[in-house]
């Protein structure tokens, strides 16, 4: 098994005919992705470039007529958020929003609006999701992947890629790799994601990968504590050496008031019983570590 | 996006905020004349972005024209935690029966915006936050939803002010989320609001931080951006598409990915190096995006080295190397440059800095690499 994306997953990608949409519509579909529609308005029935996936004006018709139950999104940030809602309307299960650069109130309110629905939204902003061997829905290398054992939750894309090539590289392969973006606003957070690693029988350790800014690593390490957990966790925090008030990239990474600091959210995950790698080297490693525990 | 108080002021006005008169002035002749005409009182208030101006001496009070001039000959062309004053705002001193501190904050960890309210004015709110959380009343606003009336004036009436003096800082709460709605703000603060003797409001201060993501739908507020205020390589960077944060050490750090840049800049800290600036060239990189990056960092004083760390994922190790030669062979840096590159087609990059004969020596890891830069840095 895997969580959000497996071989079932019959992907739509809104955006297909943008530059970014197409180029990673046929990455995708080369790894082995089912591919089964894109959607740009205005544009339906349209045939893309060396890519053999029908186009359609709506994300509706994309689920009406291929089946479609996953997408993901490649619009221009001004036209995201309307995206991710329609993808919410015809019914799609998982979006996963690559986008970067979406204002923040057009992001609070798709949370709210999305409230109650039994729909998963990842990022935006983010590299998006892979389960090795099966499905990759996002813009990351395939090719550093492999299958295997351990899940990943990050908030990063390049640093994610360099931490799963490091386990690769020593023989320990992924479950499912999950990129929930560089954002203050994002669709999952850690403990959105965590449940359902902790409920696949396949997957026996988890890799956390934060950043300064926000509580969300606390409140991961708040959940790994408040039971006997089943998965391992091993964790990275980028940041330690970043200055506060300054905004490191990503919009989401800043220390603002004192709060956010790569100490304290390394302290509190610490305290949770997570043993927190000083550089990103040494994960594999601690993984080893965690799952002879 | 930052803006200066003389320009929230005018946005408050015009969203119907009771505001002290003020006038901006660039030299002491102009701040004599607006406090002239102002014809009261005045408080000379410099403006620049950074908070902490009236401990720094960036605040003078001035019984009339003459003072003003004097106040304002003082406080035009000081320096204020690096930012220079190049303009001052003359405001009317307004008679203080009572100071309150109102706020609208971007609230993320409960994903919707907070109204802050405080009996404490005219002191930082953080302090207050800290040392007498009492002293705050909060409300959560839902997105969906908006501030309601009746949390306005509870917040209003929480302050303990006369009930008239309530209901008008309620209206001003109203006006105040109005504009931060409308403008895609994550901040905007009076501190303080004054309530007069007479018991009429007015707000003394003024502050908006503005969403840089939502800046493309608000080009009047974008065209409010002081250049002068911010790091000019920044500037620099951003027109290049490119994320920079400028930090003041000696070795200049360009990667590709926001969370590795970060990781680089720890990993040099933790070899004990300084790192110069934060440089991100983003996850699809070309030849021309490596040799901006290349050109934007030389620009900063006092390097002593480069690190380039990049992870190639769709990024790809030839563009850079491709890119990393070009800009080397028209830049001619006098620093070394220490280069730590894998992923996508890294022998092509490999292959690519042998040949240019440019002596350019990779480090298999991060930590060798940072290691290595920390050394030649020197410290």
């Amino acid at each position: 098994m895997s969580i959000l994306v497996d071989t079932h997953t019959r992907l739509v990608v809104q955006g297909i005919t943008g530059r970014d949409g197409s180029f990673h519509a046929k990455q995708m579909k080369e790894y082995g992705t089912q591919v089964v529609a894109g959607v740009t308005p205005g544009k339906g029935g349209a045939r893309l470039d060396g890519l053999d996936v029908p186009v359609f004006d709506t994300v509706a018709e994309a689920v009406e007529k291929m089946k479609a139950n996953t997408s993901v999104i490649y619009v221009p940030a001004a036209a995201a958020a309307d995206a991710v809602l329609e993808a919410a309307d015809a019914g799609i299960g998982t979006v996963i929003c690559i986008t970067e650069g979406i204002p923040v109130n057009d992001m609070l309110r798709v949370h709210h609006s999305l409230a109650g629905r039994p729909m998963v939204l990842v990022g935006p902003n983010c590299p998006g999701v892979i389960s090795p061997g099966k499905s990759k829905v996002g813009i990351m290398p395939g090719f550093i992947h492999k299958p295997g054992r351990v899940g990943l939750i990050s908030r990063s894309g390049t640093l994610t890629y360099e931490i799963v090539f490091a386990l690769t590289s020593a023989g320990i392969g992924q479950s499912t790799c999950v990129g929930i973006g560089g954002d203050p606003i994002i669709g999952s957070r850690f403990t959105d994601l965590l449940p359902r690693f902790e409920s696949d029988p396949e997957t026996d350790a988890v890799v956390l990968v934060g950043e300064i800014g926000g509580s969300d690593e606390e409140q991961a390490a708040a959940w790994y504590a408040e039971r006997k957990r089943r998965i391992r966790m091993v964790a990275f925090i980028a940041g330690k050496s970043a200055p506060p008030g300054k905004r490191m990239g990503h919009a989401g990474a800043i220390i603002s008031g004192g709060k956010g600091t790569a100490r304290d959210k390394i302290e509190t995950l610490q305290r949770a019983g997570i043993a927190v790698a000083p550089d990103p080297a040494d994960i594999p490693g601690l993984v080893r570590a965690a799952l002879k525990d | 996006m930052k803006i200066h108080e003389y320009q929230a002021r005018r946005l408050f006005e015009e969203a119907g905020i009771p505001v002290a008169r003020a006038e901006t002035a660039k030299t002491p002749a102009e701040a004599e004349a607006a406090a002239a005409r102002i014809g009261t009182a005045v408080a000379v208030k410099a403006q620049v972005h950074v908070g902490g101006r009236g401990k720094a001496g960036g605040v003078k009070l001035a019984g009339g024209p003459k003072e003003a001039a004097a106040a304002a000959e003082k406080i035009l062309g000081m320096t204020i935690k690096g930012s220079v004053v190049r303009q001052v705002l003359v405001m009317e001193k307004v008679n203080i029966a009572r100071e309150v501190y109102l706020g609208l904050v971007f609230d993320r960890d409960r994903r919707g915006h907070g109204l802050i309210v405080s009996a404490a004015g005219g002191v930082d709110i953080e302090e207050v936050a800290a040392k007498t959380p009492e002293k705050i009343h909060r409300e959560f606003i839902h997105p969906l939803a908006g501030l309601s009336g009746f949390q306005a004036r509870k917040a209003a009436f929480s302050l303990g002010i006369p009930k008239p003096a309530a209901l008008e800082t309620a209206k001003t709460l109203m006006a105040l989320y109005g504009l931060f709605q409308k403008t895609d703000a994550t901040l905007a603060e009076i501190n303080p609001y004054v309530i007069r003797p007479d018991g009429t409001t007015v707000a003394i201060d003024a502050k908006m931080n503005f969403d840089d993501n939502a800046l493309f739908r608000h080009r009047a507020i974008e065209s409010l951006r002081d250049m002068q205020e911010e790091e000019p390589l920044e500037i620099e960077a951003k027109s290049a598409d490119l994320a920079y944060v400028h930090l003041g050490g000696d070795i200049g750090i360009i990667g590709n990915g926001a969370g590795l840049v970060m990781t680089t800049l720890d990993v040099v800290t933790a070899c004990g190096g300084k790192p110069a600036n934060f440089l991100d060239i983003g996850g699809s990189s070309s030849p021309e995006k490596v040799r901006r990056a290349l050109e934007i960092v030389l620009k900063e004083k006092g390097l002593k080295v480069i690190f380039l760390n990049v992870f190639g994922g769709i990024t790809r190790c030839d563009d850079v190397a491709t890119g990393l030669v070009q800009a080397i062979r028209s830049l001619a840096p006098k620093i070394p440059i220490v280069i730590r590159m894998t992923g996508t087609n890294v022998e092509l990059g490999m292959n690519i800095l042998k040949e240019s004969g440019l002596n350019l020596k990779t480090h298999p890891t991060m930590q060798a690499a940072a290691a290595e830069a920390a050394r030649l840095s020197g410290t």
